[in-house]
């Protein structure tokens, strides 16, 4: 079976599938130890002890700000295989002291997170392909996942897998947007995923931000103190970061207005000298720029988060994380995470759970279907890829460069993100229709180039598939904030499924939904 | 962004080229890797994270490249403090690295309280948050 992504769903997926004594190749876009979110951040994990009070508890509390969208029973699963599978990694990361006397394993640090998957992985007996992205699934005349193609980076030659089962683990999709580790992140087994027939959920749910200095995003772990101040030195009146909403509202008005400058005076004592010893990476990007960080201003932009601390994603039907496509299974940011984090983003403990225990379920289950209908190599399968590699009318030059703008106009900007409405929505669907028609009907790419192009078909579905959302949801919910429409309604505390390439379409996932449904509905 | 590669320590071993995972590298000609599409370049470090010779700097603007003056960088001994930093020379690798770890969450909860504090003094009508 196959494994697409090399971040740590890919990777737990991977382990889980190996385990089993399934043969599985792990293909990766980038670097397996480097690339993606997890390795350059490094998580907290969602970590509660197996004491029924305290977990249900935990459960409890974060359904509360979940609006009605999560699943306590995907909640109590995320924490308990996490609370198993996590000091599993002992013999590859350096588990250190949690300071009472015990062993810290909540949090990891990236690098080290996902050199040390990389080595349980292959210990496993994964085998493991870096600069392998993928471009497009493969399916068989039944509709059921084949395999994949694509194209290995640096020995510049196409590849092809057949597989039993497919598990996508490629992320999220920050458009861009310069947020730490997200380049790799362009949303491309959303598109993949939905050329073959799946569904998304929660796209609406894309519009995280986080703080980091203007030259370079890094962890946030220093700037929770910050102060903040105007060109002219005047100290801007910002909410609190635990706010949420309100607290990127006022700073995302400021940096519209013009720079904005952080101030980590206040920030804890303990943290101004051992900053270096947590996360050395947040150092570098000031000492380079002779900014000394904890004295001197320095000015701030918010990065686009996407849907990687957003909360949508491919839709699941099983607790193997299958998709709407037998076979195609989806794990991590790639997977909606309305089921643990609902409306509100999974950041912070819920994500990086789910992305273990997601990328774990979906390796046994994709092994165990493999196991028991074998790779089919022999039956006929098609490629499904579309944008960028099969246009649909004549090849003409696009220009790239202007469609990832127009892209990231109608997504990360401030204003259309954190104040949407029906008519601000309603003109980003129009400008994202025409960059899709573009795209899908005139561009092409051949070797290398393709890559890139499918990158920025993906990026424009995955907008287009965000907008339609949000106005389809035409209330306030979580994350999700329309200025037209203040309030949360009581009667539409449903998920929303979204899906479609050339016609893109929404609609409420009614109970029926849940069961496996590929109908399309306006 | 990556600003340079100093062929005087290369080893020419490509951990580089494999580790970059935007494909920033190729593997170059006299063994020194090049810097082909610095435009896809994430300004992540991870490059320089795996060099071991020490022979990376990346440039602390992601925004757009900026000029470094080789000698004089090579003189500041700046080269290779981002793993020292991370203790991934050999030297320092040994486990009780990551003690202060644990930290992590605590710190960034004290400084979202600092925040919120300082929040309410201002507002002091204002209901909690
Ligand atoms: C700054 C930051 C801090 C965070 N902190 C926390 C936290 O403290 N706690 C928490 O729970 N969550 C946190 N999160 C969220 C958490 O990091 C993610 O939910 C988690 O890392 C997702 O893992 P993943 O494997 O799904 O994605 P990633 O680690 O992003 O991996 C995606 C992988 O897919 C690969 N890929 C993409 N496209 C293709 C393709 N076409 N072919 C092949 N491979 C492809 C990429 O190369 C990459 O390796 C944070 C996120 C950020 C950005
Ligand atoms: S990792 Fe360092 S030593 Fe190895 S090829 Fe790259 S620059 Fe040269
Ligand atoms: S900084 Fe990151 S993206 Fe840039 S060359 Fe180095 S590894 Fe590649």
């Amino acid at each position: 079976m196959l494994v697409i992504g090399g971040g740590m769903a890919a990777c737990w997926a991977a382990i889980a599938a190996a385990r089993t004594g399934a043969a599985v190749v792990l293909v990766d876009k980038g670097f397996v130890g480097t690339s993606g979110v997890t390795a350059t951040g490094g998580p907290n994990h969602w970590w509660v002890p197996p004491d029924p009070v305290a977990r249900r508890e935990a459960i409890d509390r974060r359904m509360a700000t979940a609006f009605g969208l999560a699943d306590p029973e995907w909640m109590a699963r995320i924490i308990d295989v996490t609370w198993r599978l996590l000091p599993q990694l002992a013999d590859h990361y350096p588990f250190a002291t949690d300071g009472k006397g015990g062993t810290f394993y909540s949090g990891v640090r990236g690098p080290e997170y996902l050199r040390a998957l990389r080595a349980f992985a292959t210990a496993s007996g994964a085998r493991i392909l870096d600069h392998h992205p993928a471009l497009e699934l493969l399916v068989h005349r039944d509709g059921s996942v084949a395999g994949a193609a694509g194209y290995a980076r640096l020995h510049r030659r196409a590849w092809m897998a057949r597989a039993g089962a497919v598990i996508l683990a490629t992320g999220g999709c920050a458009f861009r947007s310069g947020l730490i580790g997200s380049h790799t992140n362009s949303g491309d087994g959303y598109l993949m995923a939905a050329e073959a027939g799946a569904i998304l959920s929660g796209m609406e749910f894309s519009t995280a931000y986080s703080l980091s200095p203007a030259w370079n995003s890094t962890r946030t772990l220093p700037y929770f103190a910050a102060r903040f101040f105007d060109a002219e030195g005047r100290e801007l009146d910002i909410p609190p970061p635990m706010t949420g909403t309100p607290h990127l509202q006022a700073l995302a008005a400021a940096m519209l207005a013009g720079p904005v400058h952080a101030d980590l005076a206040d920030a804890p004592q303990l943290l101004k000298t051992i900053l270096r010893d947590i996360q050395p990476a947040s150092l570098t990007p000031f000492e380079r720029r002779g900014v000394r960080l904890f004295e001197e201003r320095f000015e701030v932009k918010l990065f686009g988060e996407g849907t990687i601390r957003g909360t949508g994603g491919l839709r699941i039907v099983d607790e193997h994380c299958q998709t709407d496509v037998r076979g195609l299974f989806a794990a991590g940011d790639a997977a909606t995470r309305e089921l643990i984090a609902g409306a509100t983003s999974g950041g912070g403990a819920q994500n990086s759970a789910w992305a273990l225990t997601s990328g774990h379920n979906a390796g046994e289950g994709a092994a165990r279907l493999a196991r028991s209908i074998g790779r089919r190599a022999q039956d006929p399968a098609r490629g499904t890829g579309q944008a960028g590699l099969r246009p649909a009318s004549a090849v003409r030059a696009v220009d790239g460069q202007a469609v990832l703008r127009t892209v990231q106009a109608q997504t990360i900007a401030y204003d259309k993100a954190l104040w949407r409405s029906e008519a601000s929505l309603v003109a980003s669907r129009a400008c994202l229709d025409d960059a899709w028609r573009e795209l899908s009907h005139h561009h092409h790419a051949d070797g290398l180039d393709q890559v890139g192009a499918r990158e920025l078909a993906a990026m424009t579905a995955t907008a287009r598939w965000c907008i339609a959302a949000a106005l389809a949801r035409d209330e306030s919910r979580g994350m999700h904030i329309r200025t037209d429409r203040p309030d949360m309604s009581l009667d539409k505390a449903f998920r929303l499924l979204t899906g479609g390439l050339e016609t893109v379409w929404t609609r409420p996932e009614t109970p029926a939904a849940q069961s496996r449904d590929t109908s399309i509905a306006a | 962004m990556i600003a340079h590669i100093f062929a005087d320590r290369c080893i020419g071993c490509e951990a580089c080229v494999a580790a970059c995972p935007t494909h920033v590298l190729d593997p170059g000609a006299d063994g020194v890797p090049v810097i082909a599409r610095l435009n896809q370049c994430q300004t992540c470090f991870m490059c320089e994270l795996y060099c071991e010779a020490d022979a990376i700097y990346v440039a602390s603007d992601q925004r757009h490249p900026e000029w470094i003056d080789p000698d004089t960088l090579a003189a500041s001994g700046e080269l290779g403090s981002l793993r020292r930093g991370y203790r991934w020379t050999r030297e320092n690798s040994q486990p009780g690295s990551l003690d202060q770890f644990w930290r992590l969450g605590p710190l960034l909860r004290e400084g979202a309280e600092i925040a919120a504090r300082r929040y309410r003094d201002r507002h002091p009508g204002q209901p909690d948050v």
